[in-house]
């Protein structure tokens, strides 16, 4: 790390250019205390490289949108702090998410992590109007509890970029589809649980998933997409004798 | 057929397969260091109809298990999809098991 004005030195950041054809292009950033990889960024773009193509919205770690790869894993920028991703030498390369198109430097193409999301029936299906009365749920309930396991997803995709499945497979439909599928499954609510559950077990689907756990170490919302699709293979072996959904 | 039915057949025969390759394993080694002959174990086997089933039952879960695997192989790895590799696969499924016939016939059946 360089000696920055205030005393606190610079880091060097290798930010990718281009699109699938391109170069790294390094850096200087002042590092500050408690300074987000999203903060190093758009220092860059702010200071240094106006042209620099990133895509943030809320920078507290809820609209999902802000996701790089960040020293060679994928993270969520804006709540991941320089200082436990630097090491020492106070060095950043940050690259675009894998496993999806890229755009422009740093933004990729979500387009196919939210087309799987539809292709899994990731989408609730209601039984009321909005004149009927709310349904009661026991939040107490097996179904439920597994259902709230999972329900906390960003949609940021940093497990659909960690998964060696996914880059394998274009036809898989990723870790968080499948987890949202394994959430309406679960949800008393849904009005058609059974046809969420053939479509998260059809061809690329739950039994694709060779359970490495890549989404597990890196969802960083701290979720178990894993043991939702578990729980999906489960369910299409129940359904194989019609008792997949209750 | 479905995935998920790939995957029960899958999963079921690697649970069958699993203790019939140890005693299968277990008896290679039992029979070169007990230095038996080839008629010697000829002579044990055929006519056996209990070698005759745990032979006849590994053949029949090998030639259902691998196919499903080496589709999925094929499947993450290379451009190859759709019917065409479920044909080749069941095919292959069936050369194993004509092949583990003939092998398990040829060491149960009288001569």
């Amino acid at each position: 790390m360089t000696a920055s004005p205030d005393g606190q030195g610079c880091l060097s950041v290798e930010v990718w250019r281009g699109r699938d054809e391109g170069r790294f292009q390094t850096f200087a950033v002042p590092h500050r205390a408690n300074q987000t990889v999203l903060d190093v960024v758009t220092w860059i773009q702010r200071h240094a490289e106006p042209a620099l193509a990133y895509r943030f919205a809320c920078r507290v770690g809820v609209c999902g949108s802000c996701a790089m790869t960040v020293n060679g894993r994928p993270r969520w920028t804006c709540r991941t702090h320089v200082s436990k991703v630097a090491g020492a030498n106070g060095r950043l390369r940050i690259e675009p998410l894998r496993n999806l198109p890229r755009i422009k430097d740093l933004a990729v193409d979500l387009t196919p992590f939210f087309e799987k999301w539809q292709r899994a029936q990731g989408r609730f299906t209601p039984t009321r109007s909005r004149a009927e009365p709310l349904a009661p749920v026991s939040p107490e309930s097996p179904a439920r509890k597994a259902a709230d396991a999972g329900i906390e997803c960003i949609n940021c995709a940093v497990c659909y970029a960690a998964c060696d499945v996914v880059g394998w497979d274009p036809d898989y439909l990723g870790p968080a589809a499948l987890n949202r599928a394994w959430t309406l499954v679960n949800d008393e609510r849904d009005g058609d649980r059974r046809g969420v559950l053939r479509a998260a077990s059809a061809g690329g689907g739950c039994h694709s998933c060779h359970t490495h756990g890549s989404c597990v170490e890196h969802c960083p919302v701290g979720l178990n997409p894993t043991a939702g699709i578990a729980g999906l293979k489960r369910r299409s072996l129940l359904d194989l004798v019609g008792r997949g959904v209750p | 057929m479905t995935p998920a039915r790939l995957y029960l057949l899958q999963r079921a025969t690697a649970l069958i397969l699993a203790p019939l390759v140890l005693v299968h394993l277990g008896l290679i080694l039992v029979a070169v260091e007990g230095g038996l002959t080839a008629a010697e174990i000829l002579g044990r086997t055929r006519g056996s109809v209990g070698w005759g089933a745990f032979y006849g039952l590994f053949v029949v879960a090998a030639a259902i298990h691998a196919p499903i695997g080496l589709r999925n192989v094929i499947h993450e790895h290379t451009a190859w999809r759709g019917r065409s590799l479920g044909v080749a696969m069941a095919m292959l499924g069936l050369l194993l098991a004509g092949l583990g016939a003939r092998a398990v016939i040829a060491v149960v059946a009288a001569p």
